[in-house]
């Protein structure tokens, strides 16, 4: 284990962290603000992707691509807003849950149909295709950087907007407590649209910022889903500061356990064993975290206020 | 908590379906029963293997109905407890280990651990939280199964033998397959619906509507929830075992997320909480499964739409349909 290596792997968890972050953001809203669980909200990330995929390559230009793949993602989420989910936010959670478990199913194998079932990619936006050197021979890549610099970025406006605009306001006191602000007068349907189609946009632009890094294949948004929910269930429901939290301790504690706990299980065990069980135990890791969190603390780190 | 029958007072409150409570599970396993029969007479002999699979499943639906349905507990990490029973018989069968008496011990006590130290944790939850964590649960399971590189991991275990009953070996013939799955689910049926009818149950189904009152009146609802939690995953681990000689393979698609919503909707295409319901849930699944994926490799495709328009059009799945008709006629 040197120090190079561990620079470059804690940027890899932040990098990792700051995507979870924008697929959870939207998640611990709609869950927060509507009680309504998304499992489909993966797939928007997943469309993020492809469509930037289909936009870059159409364009030519990443910057391009991604504005017009938003906006496609935005139209899209929309559209299953008011084809599907408005008619879910009456009903109870099992309903929710088959329901959008029904839209996977065919949204995953939608994108086999129309983008075909092998991985695809997106190519490296050209002003950003550099190295930036950390130390002495420790080069990391100039986009990866980008990306976590924009996540911030997304995360600071996400933090404004709750915290300091009207709608944030609202939002929050519809994260504490719904029926009482449709009481005072606010209409929740138009509360709960800007809030999902707020989601929809973070799940795809994390999907379109993903997509250059990672390869774009059918599925990927289930394990980035789950990986949220895990982030949800840490942070506390409905709360955006926990969900940052949660993100990134999640996004450092899987990078660094896949990196290096060979190495420190290796310390105390032969090398095949410590194999064996380094990789067992690295892919249990951030879930034995979440299982230490909610026996500690049911409500999470940072639980939204007001909220029981 | 002693398993007290059912009083007068407590069956009164639905006289019209005590009939159909009784009479649509008896047809029901004198259907299952026949099967075989018919086969002998000219059904296609493909369907004794797809039923055989349908009846494997309708154990882990119905274990699931126990939690989901009468319990209120919706748990999407239910195939965790199969994919456990499936790996715990093909890594004991590859150890050299066959016989049934000694595999389900085995099985059922993993299982019951799993589920008291997982079902801890997420009972402290509940609503979205709990279906969360139950996911998130399931998934460790599913990665754990991946990281065994010593018995197959992400390509599965391949099993060489079935295992034996006593020395006997009721998994190589096709015909005594299918009666040992279908006594095994005629017990797990037996012992859910007596465990539903007992004070437990009362106590469990009680929870579902207001844990607060349940709690208020004297008893344990977490406990409650967490004996119901894991004897559902120990039925679901039984069904595991016979999965696992049924494919004579296991893999951690066995327990991916995906197979866990496809209990619940099982459960729920059935009618939730009948119990019966979900057996015609997993018959009816996989009967569907198996079409439309002779119709095209894009079933998927098809049957999300279909999940979707049952959830937002149909209340109370098959069973309550069937309930529906036979009150219109009677």
């Amino acid at each position: 284990m040197n120090t190079g290596l561990l620079i470059v792997q804690i940027l890899n968890g932040l990098q990792f962290g700051i995507l979870l972050f924008l697929v959870a953001a939207g998640l611990t809203l709609v869950f927060g603000v509507m009680d309504f669980i998304n499992l489909a909200h993966g797939v928007q990330y997943m469309l993020g992707a492809y469509l930037a995929v289909t936009f870059v390559a159409l364009t030519g230009s990443f910057v391009l691509g991604l504005v017009l793949a938003l906006a496609a993602a935005l139209v899209f989420g929309l559209a299953l807003e008011f084809l599907v989910f408005r008619h879910l936010y009456e009903r109870d959670h099992l309903d929710q849950v088959l329901a959008t478990f029904g839209l996977i199913l065919l949204l995953n194998q939608g994108v086999k149909i129309v983008w075909g079932a092998a991985p695809l990619s997106v190519p490296l936006p050209e002003f950003l295709t550099g190295n930036v050197a950390l130390m002495d021979g420790i080069l990391y890549p100039t986009y990866r950087f980008a990306l976590i610099g924009s996540g911030l970025a997304v995360g600071a406006l996400l933090w404004f907007i709750v915290e300091k605009t009207r709608t944030g306001m609202l939002l929050r006191a519809g994260a504490s407590n719904a029926p009482m602000v449709s009481a005072l007068g606010v209409d929740i349907r138009k509360l709960f649209m800007i809030v999902f189609a707020f989601g929809t946009m973070l799940a795809g632009f994390a999907g379109a910022m993903a997509a250059p890094i990672l390869s774009v294949e059918p599925g990927m948004g289930d394990t980035v889903l789950i990986l949220a929910f895990v982030v949800i269930v840490i942070g506390g429901i409905g709360s955006i500061r926990g969900a940052f939290v949660a993100a990134l301790i999640v996004g450092l504690v899987d990078t660094l356990g896949r990196s290096f706990m060979n190495d420190l299980l290796r310390l105390f065990m032969s090398a095949p064993s410590a194999r064996a069980t380094g990789a067992a135990l690295s892919s249990m890791l951030i879930y034995l975290l979440m299982a230490v969190v909610l026996f500690v603390r049911p409500e999470g780190l940072l639980p939204a206020r007001g909220r029981t | 908590m002693s398993a007290t029958p059912a009083t007068a007072e407590v069956t009164s409150v639905a006289p019209p379906r005590e009939r159909s409570r009784v009479v649509l599970p008896a047809l029901l396993f004198l259907l299952l029963a026949l099967v075989p029969l018919a086969v002998s007479f000219g059904m296609p002999a493909g369907w004794l293997a797809l039923l055989t699979r349908a009846l494997i499943f309708a154990i882990a639906a119905l274990s699931l109905d126990l939690i989901l349905g009468v319990g209120g507990l919706v748990s999407f990490g239910h195939a965790a407890f199969l994919g456990i029973g499936a790996y715990v018989t093909g890594i004991m069968i590859t150890e050299g280990k066959s016989e049934a008496l000694v595999i389900l011990p085995a099985i059922l006590v993993t299982c019951a651990l799993f589920g008291a130290i997982t079902g801890a944790v997420c009972l402290r939850t509940r609503g979205v939280a709990f279906i969360m964590i139950t996911l998130a649960f399931g998934q460790m399971i599913y990665f754990l199964a991946q990281a065994l590189s010593a018995y197959g991991g992400d390509d599965g275990l391949t099993l060489y033998e079935k295992s034996t009953l006593l020395g006997f070996n009721p998994f190589a013939n096709r015909t005594s397959f299918y009666y040992t799955v279908l006594i095994a689910l005629g017990g797990a049926y037996l012992l859910v619906r007596g465990l539903v009818a007992s004070r437990f149950g009362r106590v469990l189904r009680a929870a579902r509507e207001n844990p607060t009152r349940v709690s208020v009146t004297g008893f344990d609802v977490t406990r409650v929830r967490l004996i119901a939690y894991v004897i559902s995953g120990m039925l679901a681990g039984l069904s595991g075992f016979f999965l696992a000689n049924h494919t004579e393979f296991v893999s951690p698609a066995f327990m991916s997320w995906q197979r866990s919503g496809e209990l619940i909707f099982m459960a729920v295409l059935g009618g939730v909480g009948s119990l019966h319901g979900a057996i015609i849930g997993a018959v009816a699944y996989l009967i569907a499964e198996d079409a439309l994926s002779h119709l095209t490799e894009h079933w998927r495709a098809i049957f999300g739409p279909l999940i979707i328009l049952f959830v937002l059009f149909t209340r109370g799945g098959i069973v309550g349909m069937l309930r529906k008709l036979g009150s219109r006629h009677g």
